[in-house]
């Protein structure tokens, strides 16, 4: 239980710098660290005391303590999507900041042109 | 256990750092702290392919984080001062806790998950698909389709990045 908490709060940390910053930077940062508190989240709900790794290294291993290896499979491709999400975004910034000379989000007010 | 605690508050404070650092290059790098204590929680959580593909994806995004955080002046000359936006965003998560924590007791305790056709697929992954590792055998065959999708929103992105990062073809203004 004492995780899970821990776990939400770290996704508020990046909630807030969404929410209060100003700085694009910071904005991205605080994505970045709500998705890895997702993908954690995510993983210790799949975990099971004394578990051993999904992993068979000799036939006369018990699949019964394994741990739940489903979450795994699609955070392993949630982790993938994330780091291209983070591209777009820091490319679409890097234009941002071409054309502004800033990376103020108050600053960014001309949309056309 | 203990070691997980450790390593999410490890964690908790080095978002706390990237998030309220002046220096943007020294944020980045709290960044990249929190997703090596990622990595090295993903092992403690006996998921080591996770681990592997969290500490190359981590060092990639850092590289591309640190390409945007280079440019010399004016990257960091944002100022931050609201007191009353601040401490309306502290109240609302707050109370996001507080519902989170009430919805948190319904879930399955930790360490106790409900494993329905994940049990199916530990029992029978070895005979049916010959892979040894369950976690692959679940990407490439069960879940294949799943796979498929990943690739396309990996290709769509890089179009993506090709589209807008782009210098051929773009009008110049004089």
């Amino acid at each position: 239980m004492t995780e899970y908490i821990l776990c939400l709060i770290l996704f508020c940390v990046g909630l807030y710098a969404i929410m209060i910053k100003r700085n694009l930077i910071k904005i991205i940062i605080g994505l970045c660290i709500m998705e890895y508190s997702v993908n954690l989240f995510f993983t210790l709900i799949g975990y099971k005391h004394g578990g051993i790794v999904p992993i068979f290294s000799s036939l006369d291993e018990t699949p019964a303590r394994m741990v739940d290896p489903i979450p795994q499979a699609l955070i392993l491709t949630a982790i993938v999507i994330g780091l291209a999400v983070t591209c777009l975004i820091v490319a679409i910034a890097l234009k941002i900041y071409e054309k502004y000379k800033t990376y103020d989000i108050r600053e960014i007010t001309r949309l056309k042109g | 256990m203990l070691q997980i605690q450790i390593l999410i508050v490890f964690m908790i404070i080095a978002a706390v750092i990237a998030v309220e650092s002046v220096d943007l290059l020294g944020a980045v790098v709290s960044v990249g702290a929190v997703g090596l204590g990622l990595s090295i929680a993903f092992l403690f959580l006996q998921a080591p392919d996770l681990a592997i593909v969290q500490l190359v994806v981590e060092i990639l995004s850092l590289i591309i984080l640190i390409r945007a955080v280079g440019i010399k002046n004016g990257a960091s000359a944002v100022r931050e001062r609201r007191f009353i936006g601040t401490s309306a965003v502290v109240i609302c998560l707050g109370i996001f806790l507080i519902f989170a924590y009430k919805s948190l007791l319904e879930i399955p305790r930790f360490g106790s998950p409900i494993i329905g056709v994940a049990g199916r697929y530990l029992m029978q992954s070895l005979k049916e698909t010959g892979a040894a590792n369950v976690v692959t055998s679940i990407i490439l065959d069960y879940r294949a389709l799943d796979t498929l999708g990943e690739a396309t929103v990996l290709f769509t992105a890089v179009i993506g990045v090709l589209a807008v990062v782009r210098k051929i073809g773009r009008k110049s203004k004089e």
